[in-house]
């Protein structure tokens, strides 16, 4: 084995970088939600930047450790402790069999990265080890960990460790408390008023509680107005109501016109209600890193910017490969 | 072909393409749709990594730094043409080899009336259960009478999704007695495993338990998503529909559910099914006799 559950946190699960290939029949992609730290975490380690490892929401686990290996914590701004010894994340930290890991109370963000040496060997099921809880699918039993959990490590992947060497803190992820989410869009952005659209991207949106891996919901912008229309067949009478069809990942769904929801990587494939765009790529991790009540606003981008932001995004990775390399 | 099809394109940020084929359904909608995204497999374009077909619309996913959004929309657009262009030309187009699937059904089942009773206050008119109202707003005389039009015809699989296996299923009959029910005022929370729902003129199985918004009529015995793949028909795949697949519901007592269940749980159970080529020209000549031979295909007379 390699890693020991001795507290599970709020909700720890196993992911990589997701399992394409199966939205059709309504299986996510899943992997982690904030990717760059995902891909920090594992450079750090020397793992391949798909290797499994542990993100946890708000909270950390406390693990202890059953074989010698190298960890890494990214993500969410917290200290990480060794046997009670306090280190700062964004560094590879050795750690022995029999060490006790646990974390210090969230600072600033919302989602936390642990990247172990050797990945968490977990089985693969369709192509990848991400834990899709809603269908128990991957990761450890399909489920968020709890205590009493085991994990395998998987060997040394032969990248390099960089231990001794901190990230440069322009190549940490941003974790700010308010936000600009750039949005394309289209879909069925129709549906509203042109008035409504224009309250929609000036209003200050409110992260909700229910803000999980599957969608964050948003609260107190204005109420949207829609077009009046006849129902179209199979739709349903609401105004805000479709036939049932695809949601793009960062797609933006307005049930009732009240609270937007941005689907995320454990989003549900498809359902009946209109989405007035999608947020871009390049935006997906900031929202992974939103605690309730943090604020954001849409601004709208065509996608010629949209593709320039993702390019931006890759050349931030391809620096942290550098930089690590 | 229904030439009040008009297709319209737009782009789902900068990795997807969603592409409408109606505003409303209809099965000419669904049949244009399954008939691109084919081609689209078929085609095997680099850089598309999901192509996900759904009622009256589907999506593409695809990694911009492959192919272009607009290469890739010049290239969905060509493959639409050529659909069109066959289903105008020839019969073969509106024939889909595909299978019929009996579903048994307990309906009025004490689990999702359980359920139901608890979110009352989301649901247009609490003091009725999902079946009484769905039975009244259909201008049906009874729950019986509305178990009847459920039952009593088979029902097209027109999209895979929500969560992991969940079927959306289309009724085959002409528009005015389809089976029409608003989803809940505000989504439940939960709704137990294998419910039969219904919203807009869809109905589903919800696969998993979990959060949903439409009207829970019943439940069925039989799993269609097996995730750890032990279940004997699901060992092959996890999931038991795919878009096409027609399925019977079979209105069924509490003894067989239980029966069903038992063998399921001894993994001694098989769903009724058979291979059937569905016509669509044969269809809308005459539902009522087209799904009648179907349904004898199913039961063997």
């Amino acid at each position: 084995m390699g890693i020991n559950i001795l507290e599970p946190g709020l909700s720890t699960t196993v992911q990589d970088l997701g399992r394409p290939g199966y939205y059709h029949i309504g299986i996510p992609l899943s992997g982690s939600m904030d990717r760059y730290s995902h891909h920090a975490g594992n450079l750090l380690v020397g793992n391949d930047v798909n290797a499994a490892l542990l993100e946890f929401t708000f909270m950390g686990p406390k693990l202890e450790f059953t074989r010698d290996t190298v960890i890494a914590l990214t993500g969410a701004s917290m200290s990480i402790l060794v046997n009670e010894v306090e280190h700062d994340g964004w560094q590879a930290i050795p750690v022995k069999a029999g060490d006790v890991v646990s974390f210090g109370f969230l600072i600033d963000g919302a989602r936390a990265y642990l990247a172990i040496a050797g990945g968490i060997d977990v089985p693969v099921v369709l192509g990848s080890r991400s834990t899709y809880t809603l269908g128990a699918l991957g990761g450890h039993q399909g489920r968020k960990l709890e205590a009493g959990d085991s994990l395998p490590l998987g060997p040394p992947q032969g990248g390099k460790v960089r231990l001794g060497k901190i990230l440069r803190p322009d190549l940490r992820q941003e974790l700010p408390k308010n936000v600009k989410l750039r949005l394309v869009t289209g879909l069925y952005w129709h549906r509203i008023t042109a008035t409504s659209g224009q309250k929609f991207l000036a209003d200050h949106w409110k992260v909700a509680p229910e803000a999980d891996r599957i969608g964050y919901r948003f609260r107190s912008g204005r109420k949207l107005e829609f077009v009046p229309r006849d129902p179209p067949f199979g739709a349903g009478s609401d105004p805000s109501n479709i036939v049932d069809g695809c949601y793009p990942y960062g797609s933006v769904q307005v049930p009732g016109g009240t609270e937007p929801i941005v689907l995320h990587r454990d989003a549900v494939s498809g359902g009946g209600y209109f989405m007035l765009g999608t947020v871009i790529s390049a935006d997906m991790d900031a929202i992974g890193q939103l605690q309730p009540h943090m604020t954001a606003r849409f601004e709208a981008v065509s996608l010629d910017q949209a593709l320039a932001a993702r390019y931006d995004y890759f050349a931030r990775l391809d620096a942290l490969r550098g930089y690590l390399a | 072909m229904n030439p009040a099809l008009t297709t319209r394109y737009s782009f789902g940020g900068d990795e997807h393409i969603f592409v409408e084929i109606g505003h409303e359904m209809s099965l000419e909608a669904f049949f244009l749709g399954l008939s691109i995204t084919k081609g689209l497999s078929e085609a095997r374009i680099k850089g598309v990594t999901e192509i996900c077909p759904a009622n009256a619309s589907f999506q593409v996913k695809y990694d911009p730094d492959i192919i272009s959004p607009r290469d890739l929309q010049r290239e969905i657009k060509a493959i639409e043409a050529g659909a069109k262009r066959i289903a105008a030309s020839s019969t073969e187009a509106t024939m889909l080899p595909t299978r019929i699937i009996e579903i048994p059904v307990l309906y009025n089942d004490p689990w999702t009336h359980e359920t139901l009773m608890r979110f009352r206050e989301r649901h247009q008119e609490p003091s009725l259960t999902d079946l009484e109202y769905a039975a009244k707003i259909n201008q049906l005389g009874s729950v019986d009478q509305f178990i009847t039009a459920h039952s009593g015809t088979p029902w097209f699989v027109t999209m895979v999704g929500f969560v992991a296996g969940l079927p959306f299923l289309y009724q085959m009959v002409e528009r005015p007695k389809q089976l029409q029910a608003p989803k809940y005022l505000r989504p439940r929370t939960d709704t137990p495993k294998l419910t039969i729902g219904h919203g807009g003129c869809f109905s589903c199985i919800y696969s998993v338990r979990g959060a949903g918004g439409y009207q829970m009529f019943g439940i069925t015995p039989v799993p269609i998503y097996d995730p750890q793949q032990k279940i004997s028909y699901l060992r092959e795949f996890m999931v038991l529909f795919r878009p096409g697949d027609i399925v019977k519901w079979r209105a069924v007592g509490r003894e067989e559910y239980d029966e069903i269940e038992r063998k399921i749980g001894e993994n001694r159970y098989q769903p009724l099914m058979r291979p059937v080529t569905f016509s669509m020209r044969d269809f809308n000549l005459n539902h009522v006799a087209y799904t009648k031979k179907i349904e004898g295909e199913l039961y063997g007379n």
